[in-house]
């Protein structure tokens, strides 16, 4: 289980990490935490014949708060997100999700860009990209542009990067007053990639729901947002204890019916994942919903 | 069969990086893994491989005081960064490290393969939580496999540690 | 047997150096002018190989050989027959065993196809993806009722079949005795074991020295001994000239005592040949493949009960699944039909089993080695009964247990020792008291699972007992030797792997010698050092290589007493030997060191008696009339989650009877290990292959090892038979844990889903999973039914 041979190359700029992917294009491969990619190529499944090390760059890593975003530089490492008070306190979601990526030792090398880029549709940071609907900056050598959560995912470990492009920063709305989080999946063990999980945000107006999103990893070809489940949610009347539980129900009904068409594999079959996906969106919903109504501790 | 061939030297690229505090230079292939590197070519055979994927954690080491997997990394990157092995908490049978004391005196091992990688993980997460619980010790843990103990050994060798620890702070769980 | 050293917590001596990093392993042999190795294997499960293409490989910078089945000449043989046919009477048995390097044909995924040896590991893991094999798939045989139908595609060409082996043993008559029965229950049981995923993968490095005219091979087996004297005959070199050493090892757990794997063949060979040291080391994906399993068996079984839920008798009929090869013979069948019979007493037992040949991994032991297989299928046909007639798990066990005084019991079949089935000694009632106990069962079962019931929470208990045979022969060795400094050395042929062996050893000898422990220098698997013995396997270290320090430590003792009566002019009834000095009894003035007497016995110059033997040293071997039966019951609390299926162990209780302890602090965790393995075999491993014998799960992010998060902790009694069969009274006790977890689990969920409101639902599989729950919860649910 030894890696393929390639060039290696170490830039000290993003120029100069441009200007390799530029030149070798599909060929080459952008080196963030190598957590995914390394044992890839270790099982020679990955054979990029050009590696760019991005462990040498200044400036694409770091958090910080703007515009009512925080701000993470792609080769923000998991490690520092979850240590971050800035994070806890302006997304606590994160904060929530982040222990369950793996284990310390992966999290201490594995970076924000690296995972939001290898698009494993079982990983959990695309899922919280997708559900907070945050967005991602890209250069190029042509140029820069910000790419939206909705727009990133295009396929099986597929992203709107193309030949060229670095994923350089991401971008993520702070949580807002009035709204809460919920997240749950189902791994086999502490740390592995889930069969299921969920990712779910909602806003209050008032003792109603305005609106709320939802997010599914594990079951399609990347992260899959529940769409009409998110319809389900919006305006319901969360006084009524009984249209409260109807409302939810049926939001975690159609996740799991209407919203998602889920893969069969070894751990779960596509009818496992259908009825983990309702479990997991409605206990998801329920604690998002407690959590806006303030009747959930903010913290995890 | 084949006659011998002379072999070509693979183009290195050149690393400088501290190992249990020396400072080590060499050229390495670029595909060399961090493992292979300290165990082969720095003959620090206690980092132990076990999956080569990431999964059983016995290749764990130090990377800049941070517990990692040096499967999971090349040879390269570790340039510019401070390793520490098992080597490196104490390589004197007669004088542990207080985590490796902890260990033989709880009989936290039994084959002691996984054993490199469990105390280099404990030796990050310990520094950052002095009072963990049993199940926080346990969740810590969960990120490197052993095949003989169980656990519960490992499990009663970290409560050892944390409990000497706590009794006497300037003996550093001694 | 009482004391200062033997049956203590004595911290163990082998620890500082495996703490540091220090202990020497396989991989971290390195030798001038090393090469190394890596195979090309099998895609295929099974097809025809027409021609391998090595001409790229062999072109590539770095490669040094590029070795195919045709290059080995006369060298290529399949491997030997390790366990012969057990001698009953009316069974069948076809062997066929491995071949160091596929000739003509593949017949499992893994197999090897050529052999690259290169500069580096790297550049050998190149080379042998640039080999093409032609290979012209065959249909695979992966199932195994399929396998044994006439028109299955036929793995051996040479046989009439894919049956590999057919033993029927009985005693008493079954058909009689069901006819006249109360209750007859009948079940399918598919019991499926997971690999032993050793941290360690396996390894070897294998140096010849021209010169010297010796072969050194450091590897990875739980049988040094073996290993030289057929690598010598192979070879064809005098098994002096062959020094094979087991150092530390990173687990074993059965697969590392199967000999000879390919790579033990080809790597001393080709060491020879080029005339450099060779290492090839094991990856965990080819661990997968090309180390041995265990697998599944399918039982259809049925028991029959008086009205009081006596067992009458026992009927099964069982498929094995022997994957490509079977150089291990019968041993894992065996092992199944055998320990079925539990600690119970079943007068009547007709039992039937196929072996049958499949396209996968080669099925060789692992921890517990088909005794779970049969563990698994008496406890559940005993839960069923106690639930159609209404008894407690308990008391159904209780009233069907061996008495006291049915010791030695001779069960009247053959054993894997081919000898008689024959229990040594035990005593189970004592070990069923003190479990109900420490589970508090009847107040647990009584008052808290209906409380918690009531709160909507999916709990359930579950309760099983368990015999295993362990320490069985044919024999071991052990030379002891008092060293002029006083100190101690101890050689045994056995290998260890984790299992404490440098201490309880050390433990067994001081307790006679009077040497701390730590003055005890113990030295296992290393051929130079001792070169008769069988190896570690069956729970037999401690009982047969034990017995030997034990006899040995005897005889030195004795010598030691007599030069000690002549140098303090006592008699030798008056001294004692303390902390290495024998002195006369209350007399520390009068006493002499043992290295003076040491010294004394080994006298330089003058003349020494006639049959004088130097030294302070006895080499003795021990070998048991029969093994000894180790017993114990597990008791365990689980919850449900009702909604996804996962199993959450609330308690998990033991109490084992091994006879006399050693060392109670290494018996506690050869327990706790074992149960380990258990819950991962119960719950998260399972080995898993498409209809093409493509495995499916050979990486560990695919198969699941439990975690620290997985296993719970484990309250523990203990309760002692000493075993009449040896003078330490020891019975075995390493694969103890593993055996009953899984008839455990499955009795425990299946009272936690069915307490929780699913009627009649049961479990007749192991492993279990999630997935699995939820599909047999389905299937209960939509009018499956409970039982064939």
């Amino acid at each position: 289980m030894k890696p393929p041979a390639f060039d290696y190359h170490a830039p000290d700029s993003v120029a100069g990490v441009l200007e390799v992917l530029a030149q070798y294009g599909d060929d080459a491969k952008p080196l963030a935490g190598g957590q995914s990619l390394v044992p890839a190529m270790s099982f020679r499944l990955a054979r990029p014949s050009v590696l760019v090390d991005l462990g040498r760059v200044p400036g694409l890593e770091g958090i910080r708060s703007e515009g009512g975003e925080l701000r993470f530089g792609a080769m923000t490492r998991q490690r520092e997100l979850e240590a971050s008070a800035l994070v806890a306190e302006r997304l606590p979601l994160l904060s929530g999700v982040l222990p369950h990526i793996a284990h310390p030792q992966i999290r201490n090398r594995g970076t924000v860009g690296g995972s939001l880029a290898h698009a494993d549709p079982a990983a959990e940071l695309p899922a919280v990209l997708l559900a907070l609907g945050g967005r991602c900056r890209i250069r190029s050598s042509a140029g820069e542009r910000w790419v939206g959560a909705d727009d990133f995912y295009t396929g099986l470990f597929e992203t709107a990067l193309g030949d060229g492009d670095l994923l350089v920063e991401v971008a993520l709305p702070e949580e807002q007053p009035r709204s809460g989080w919920g997240f749950h999946e189902f791994a086999r063990r502490h740390g592995d990639y889930a069969l299921v999980g969920v990712v779910a945000q909602v806003h209050l107006d008032g003792r109603r729901l305005r609106d709320g999103r939802i997010a599914l990893l594990s079951v399609g070809d990347g992260p899959v947002r529940a769409v009409r489940a998110e319809q389900v949610l919006r305006g319901l009347d969360l006084d009524d204890p009984a249209a409260r539980d109807r409302g939810l129900a049926e939001a975690a009904r159609l996740t799991a019916h209407a919203d998602i068409d889920p893969p069969g594999d070894l751990q779960a079959t596509a009818a496992f994942r259908r009825h983990l996906a309702e479990v997991l969106t409605r206990r998801a919903l329920d604690d998002a919903v407690a959590r806006a109504l303030g009747e959930l501790a903010p913290a995890t | 069969m084949a006659t011998l061939k002379t072999t070509t030297e693979p183009p290195g690229v050149k690393v400088e990086l501290t190992v249990n505090g020396d400072t080590i230079h060499r050229r390495v292939e670029p595909r060399l893994l961090l493992s292979d590197f300290l165990r082969h070519e720095l003959r620090l055979t206690g980092t132990h491989v076990g999956c080569e994927h990431g999964v059983c954690g016995a290749c764990t080491v130090l990377v800049d005081g941070e517990a990692a997997r040096s499967c999971l990394l090349f040879a390269v990157q570790a340039h510019g960064r401070d390793i520490t092995t098992v080597e490196g908490l104490s390589d004197d049978a007669d004088n542990l490290h207080p985590l490796q004391e902890a260990f033989r005196d709880a009989h936290g091992l039994q084959c002691g393969f996984c054993t490199p990688g469990i105390l280099m993980s404990m030796v990050d997460y310990l520094g950052e939580h002095p009072q963990p619980n049993e199940s926080e010790i346990r969740e810590a843990l969960s990120g490197n496999l052993c095949r003989c103990t169980g656990y519960q050994k490992i499990v009663e060798a970290v409560q050892l540690y944390v409990d000497r620890r706590a009794a006497d702070p300037e003996g550093n769980g001694r | 047997m009482s004391s200062r050293y033997f049956g203590q917590p004595i911290k163990r001596r082998e620890d500082p150096r495996l703490l540091t990093g220090k202990a020497l392993f396989v991989d971290d042999v390195d030798l001038p002018g090393m090469l190394h190795v890596a195979f090309t294997r099998s895609d295929f499960a099974h097809g025809r190989l027409l021609s391998i293409d090595t001409e790229a490989a062999e072109a590539m910078p770095g490669v040094v050989a590029v070795i195919t089945a045709e290059d080995l000449g006369d060298y290529w043989q399949p491997g030997p027959l390790l366990v012969p046919p057990p001698p009953i009477e009316g069974s069948s048995f076809f062997p066929r065993t491995q071949v160091p390097l596929a000739k003509g044909k593949v017949r499992h995924v893994g197999e090897p196809i050529a052999m690259v040896v290169a500069e580096s590991r790297y550049i050998a893991e190149d080379a042998a993806e640039e080999i093409f094999a032609d290979i012209e798939p065959l249909d695979a045989v992966v199932d195994l009722e399929a396998g044994l139908e006439a028109d299955a595609p036929r793995i051996h060409e040479d046989l009439d079949s894919n049956l590999a082996a057919q033993v029927r043993q009985q005693k008493g008559d079954y058909a009689r005795a069901s006819e006249g029965a109360h209750t007859v229950i009948k079940r399918r049981f598919l019991y499926d074991h997971g690999i032993a995923a050793a941290m360690e993968n396996r390894g070897i490095v294998a140096s010849w020295d021209e010169r010297a005219q010796q072969l050194d091979m450091w590897d990875t087996t739980q049988a040094p001994i073996a290993i030289r004297g057929g690598l010598a005959a192979m070879l064809g070199l005098s098994p002096s000239q062959v020094r094979v050493i087991a150092p530390f090892m990173g687990g074993g757990f059965g697969p590392k005592i199967m000999m000879f794997y390919p790579e033990e063949v080809l790597l001393p060979w080709i060491s020879r040949r080029l005339k450099r040291p060779v290492k090839w080391i094991e990856d965990r994906q080819e661990n997968f493949v090309a180390t041995t399993h265990e697998r599944g068996q399918i039982h259809d079984a049925e028991i029959a009960l008086d009205e009081d839920g006596r067992i009458l008798g026992v009927k099964d009929r069982f498929i094995h699944d022997a994957g490509a090869y079977n150089p291990y013979g019968l041993t894992v069948p065996l092992n199944a039909q055998c320990t079925l019979l539990g600690p119970y007493s079943v007068p009547n037992y007709d039992s039937e089993f196929r072996v049958v040949y499949t396209n996968k991994t080669l099925v060789t032991p692992y921890r517990g080695a088909g005794r779970q297989h049969g563990v698994f299928v008496i406890e559940r046909l005993l839960d069923f009964a106690a639930r159609e007639l209404g008894l407690d798990p308990v008391e159904i066990r209780r009233r069907n247990f061996l008495p006291k005084d049915a010791f030695p019991h001779d069960h009247g079949i053959i054993y894997q020792d081919f000898s008689s089935l024959t229990y040594d000694s035990g005593d189970y009632e004592p070990a069923l008291d003190k479990a109900v106990d420490l589970m508090d069962w009847h107040r647990y079962v009584g008052e808290e699972l209906p409380k918690l019931r009531a709160e909507g929470r999916h709990v359930g208990v579950g309760l099983v007992s368990y015999v295993e045979g362990t320490g069985i022969g044919p024999y071991e060795g052990a030379r002891v030797t008092v060293e002029a400094d006083g100190s101690v050395s101890v050689a045994t042929g056995v290998g260890t792997q984790g299992q404490g062996h440098y201490t309880s050893f050390a433990q067994v000898v001081a307790e006679q010698i009077g040497v701390d422990p730590s003055r005890i220098e113990v030295t296992t698997g290393d051929t130079k050092v001792f070169h008769w013995g069988a190896g570690t396997f069956a729970s037999r270290g401690a009982v047969v290589a034990g017995n030997a320090c034990h006899a040995a430590a005897l005889e030195v003792r004795k010598k030691i007493l007599n030069h000690a009566a002549d140098a303090l002019e006592a008699p030798q009834d008056d001294l004692e030997i303390l902390d290495g000095r024998v002195q006369v009894r209350g007399v520390p003035a009068r006493s002499i060191d043992l290295a003076t007497l040491a010294q004394g016995a080994n006298p330089m110059r003058g003349a020494v008696a006639p049959g004088t033997e130097p030294g302070l040293e006895a080499t003795v071997y021990f070998g048991p009339e029969f093994g000894a039966t180790a017993s114990g019951v597990h008791a365990m609390a689980v919850e449900v989650d009702p909604q996804t299926f996962d199993v959450n162990i609330l308690r998990y209780v033991v109490v084992h009877d091994c006879g006399v302890v050693i060392n109670p602090l290494i018996l506690e965790g050869q327990i706790q290990g074992g149960i380990a393995q258990g819950i991962g075999d119960a719950f998260y491993e399972q080995i898993l292959y498409d209809s093409d014998g493509q495995l499916l799960n050979g990486s560990f992010m695919d198969y699941l090892l439990p975690t620290s998060m997985d296993v719970p902790a484990i309250e523990h009694d203990h309760v002692v038979t000493p075993s009449p069969l040896n003078p330490l009274g020891v019975k075995g006790a390493g694969e103890a844990g593993a055996i009953p977890v899984g008839a455990l689990f499955a009795q425990a969920v299946e009272d936690a889903l069915s307490g929780g409101g699913l009627d009649g639902f049961e479990i007749h599989e192991i492993p279990l999973s999630p997935l699995r729950l939820f599909e047999l919860v389905g299937e209960h649910k939509a009018g499956g039914g409970t039982s064939p």
